[in-house]
């Protein structure tokens, strides 16, 4: 049996998803894209100034045509993140300004060279399923800023990613440089690596950017992770229930866009919820509450049979402490019991504005943890006990037993060095044994091979697009024998020519 | 022949008692004395184990298994040494015990095995040990190291008594003393007056090979 933990009777549910129905067919949703609030018009929705009255059948219409699941897939074309079910990964948190240093301690803006140290790090690390385009380089023009990250994620790493776009005109080169990465747009809607975040803004409104991105993720067929985040007090009901209701029809109205834009394209119930702290009016990621609304958000999602995603493995404090395990760990504990297929957030502080790499590998260790916890309690032998009891009597050495030699590794997860239990009361602190994990892991990276000619077409895009805005070189893109940015240019003006 | 050497080493990592027998009585078969059975083929095999278990890739488990092969290889090549009039040259000679009033004894058992795995001749006085009996069989065997075993903070104190015992029997200066146990630090280690603590079995195995290395003419003195 796998452990799982459900914050709704099937009663709340089934309340929650009228309230959502009737929220989109009375109230509507507003829906900024002229090309959204064609497609709905067309198919049956009721538009005026912008606001889309959505029928229920026309939702469940584009509810039956989702895909109950898929996978991202990594560069050789595997599959490994299942979307679907109650398979759960976790990818680092996405798009914050800051970084805290790793030495200083202290936050600063984050650099390229920043992102790439962090996607080595995931790229090491098993618990990370997936990279993240986990931090903006401040290094870079802000116009370029997002698909700057895809690029360098697509550069060091093999993993899948959950990416995002910034604007309309740069979601594009984001899926061009996608296609080049899967060697063909055919080939990126067949294995798809990269998952899109898309966030609808509170209450109820799918600005023109969200909602033309969902068209054209669909289009391309490359799937769309909604991000609804409803701040339950703010712009949501301050009610958990309230706010899952706000969320799932963000969702619905979100997923009939996608889906009328294309059916059968993939898709992800997903969402960043938190509540609205009364007390300093921030967003606390780490709140029980809000490890609640993605909990209940989640399963609203799976009683639809579609895929999940949520955000969790976060913490609001400023340093790495106290605090920051016991959110993250506890975060990342009910996200794994909800069996939320994509958990992103880990890595990150200060209401998700700062991303630490010593915090990652530490939530590297919780999310062992969490993995270890719903992999459960299983009867592993025929008898669960007599057999070992009738070779050790009463004499307790099970140490020496053979069933103990084969089966302590798939009963007992074993950390890595950043959790501490020599004994030693010298033993160098978290932070001090998060440093050299860091350390070790950077040092034990290996660059993915790309092949050349997927090189060559993600810095043709690349120089392209910045030398368009006058950039002279390419930060933190390092080649591997050395070439500087005008010899790849005159090479490949080059190879242009011929 | 030397391929059998690296089949011997195998067989303890892999921690096959059968088939670590199996490869000593072939080697005697075949004509190779069993000192370099010993030394060039088992010994080396606890050597790659006590390193994979410093880095985590063996665990405990795993080096009691190896133990056991060495063991079990051990069986077959000792007889052979001994009608062969040759004795294998001890690491030295451990006595050990949990101390007065203590009956935990996985972790004193646990070093044990490993230090007869590495070539100790080792005296396991069992459990709820006297200092009496830790000094009478110390004197006995000329023994060069002494551990003592206390899981509990009460029975600690019988940790103290031991290296008190044989301070008074005119033993101490000629045995080294280790103490170990979930509650036994440096300072206690420090303020009885003993010689080193370790925090695990495989630390006690370096520890006494470090103590050893120390002190190579204690063994004649006594």
């Amino acid at each position: 049996m796998r452990p799982k933990l459900q914050l709704l009777d099937n009663q709340l549910v089934t309340r929650i998803l009228d309230e959502a129905f009737h929220l989109l067919a009375s109230l509507g949703t507003k829906v900024g894209a002229p090309e959204a609030i064609e497609l709905l018009g067309s198919a049956g929705a009721t538009c005026e100034n912008g606001i889309a009255r959505i029928p229920k059948d026309l939702v469940q219409r584009a509810l039956e045509s989702v895909p109950r699941e898929f996978f991202l897939h990594d560069r050789s074309g595997s599959k490994v993140v299942h979307y679907g079910g109650d398979d759960v990964h976790f990818d680092p948190g996405s798009s914050c300004l800051k970084i805290l240093d790793s030495e200083t301690q202290q936050p600063r803006l984050a650099a390229s060279a920043d992102l790439v140290r962090l996607v080595q790090v995931a790229e090491m690390l098993p618990q990370y399923a997936a990279q993240s385009t986990a931090m903006v380089c401040n290094d870079v023009p802000s116009e370029i800023g997002d698909w700057y990250r895809l690029l360098l994620v697509l550069w060091y790493s093999g993993k899948p990613v959950v990416t995002g776009a910034f604007s309309a005109a740069t979601l594009k080169i984001m899926i061009e440089l996608l296609a080049a990465d899967s060697r063909g747009a055919d080939q990126l809607r067949r294995k798809p690596r990269a998952v899109f975040d898309v966030c609808p803004s509170p209450p109820l409104n799918w600005s023109e950017f969200a909602a033309h991105n969902m068209i054209e993720l669909a289009r391309a067929g490359v799937p769309a992770e909604i991000v609804s985040m409803p701040l339950a007090g703010a712009t949501a009901p301050v009610t958990l229930a309230g706010a899952i209701v706000q969320h799932a029809a963000e969702c619905l109205a979100g997923i009939t866009i996608h889906q009328l834009a294309k059916p059968d394209a993939p898709v992800v119930w997903g969402g960043a919820p938190a509540i609205f702290d009364m007390a300093t009016g921030n967003t606390p990621m780490g709140a029980v509450e809000t490890a609640m609304l993605d909990m209940g958000c989640a399963q609203v999602g799976k009683s639809l049979g579609l895929p999940t995603h949520g955000y969790l493995v976060a913490t609001d404090g400023q340093q790495i402490d106290t605090q920051a395990g016991m959110e993250s760990s506890g975060s990342a504990f009910l996200g794994a019991l909800a069996g939320i297929n994509m958990i992103s957030g880990a890595g990150m502080l200060d209401f998700l504005a700062c991303h630490s790499i010593e915090k990652l590998v530490i939530d590297a260790e919780a999310i062992s943890s969490a993995q270890r916890l719903i992999s459960g309690i299983q009867a592993q032998t025929e008898s669960l006990a007599l057999e070992m009891f009738a070779k050790t009597g009463l004499h307790g050495d099970f140490l020496k037993l053979k069933e103990t030699r084969a089966l302590f590794r798939k009963e007992q997860h074993f950390p890595s060095a950043v959790i501490d239990r020599s004994g030693d009361a010298n033993a160098p602190d978290i932070l001090e044994r998060a440093r050299r994990r860091v350390q070790e892991l950077i040092e034990s990276y290996c660059k993915p091979v790309v092949p050349s000619e997927v090189e060559a077409a993600l810095l043709e895009i690349a120089m392209r697009e910045a030398g368009a805005i006058g950039m002279k070189n390419l930060p933190a893109v390092e080649f591997e024998r050395g070439e500087d940015w005008q010899f790849v240019a005159s090479q490949l003006t080059r190879s242009e020519r011929h | 022949m030397q391929a059998n050497f690296a089949a011997m080493r195998q067989a303890i990592v892999d921690g096959a008692p059968e088939n670590a027998a199996d490869l000593a009585k072939q080697a005697l078969a075949e004509g190779i004395a069993p000192l370099e059975a010993i030394d060039l083929g088992f010994v080396p095999g606890m050597t790659d184990v006590g390193q994979q278990y410093a880095q985590h890739k063996m665990f405990l488990p795993d080096m009691l298994a190896s133990a056991e092969a060495m063991k079990a290889a051990l069986g077959v090549l000792e007889p052979e040494l001994k009608r062969q009039g040759e004795v294998r040259p001890s690491a030295g000679t451990i006595v050990l015990g949990t101390a007065k009033g203590d009956i935990h004894e996985i972790g004193k058992t646990l070093v044990g095995t490993l230090l007869t795995a590495n070539g100790f001749s080792v005296h396991d006085l069992g459990v709820d040990v006297s200092s009496e009996q830790f000094a009478a069989k110390t004197r006995e065997l000329g023994a060069d190291i002494v551990g003592v075993s206390a899981l509990l903070t009460t029975t600690m104190r019988g940790q103290k008594s031991v290296v008190e015992t044989l301070e008074r029997e005119g033993l101490r200066s000629s045995v080294r003393v280790i103490v170990g146990g979930a509650p036994v630090t440096r300072k206690w280690v420090e303020e009885i007056g003993a010689d080193g603590y370790a925090k695990d079995a495989v630390s006690a195995v370096a520890l006494v090979k470090s103590l050893l290395e120390q002190k190579p003419v204690l063994s004649s003195v006594k």
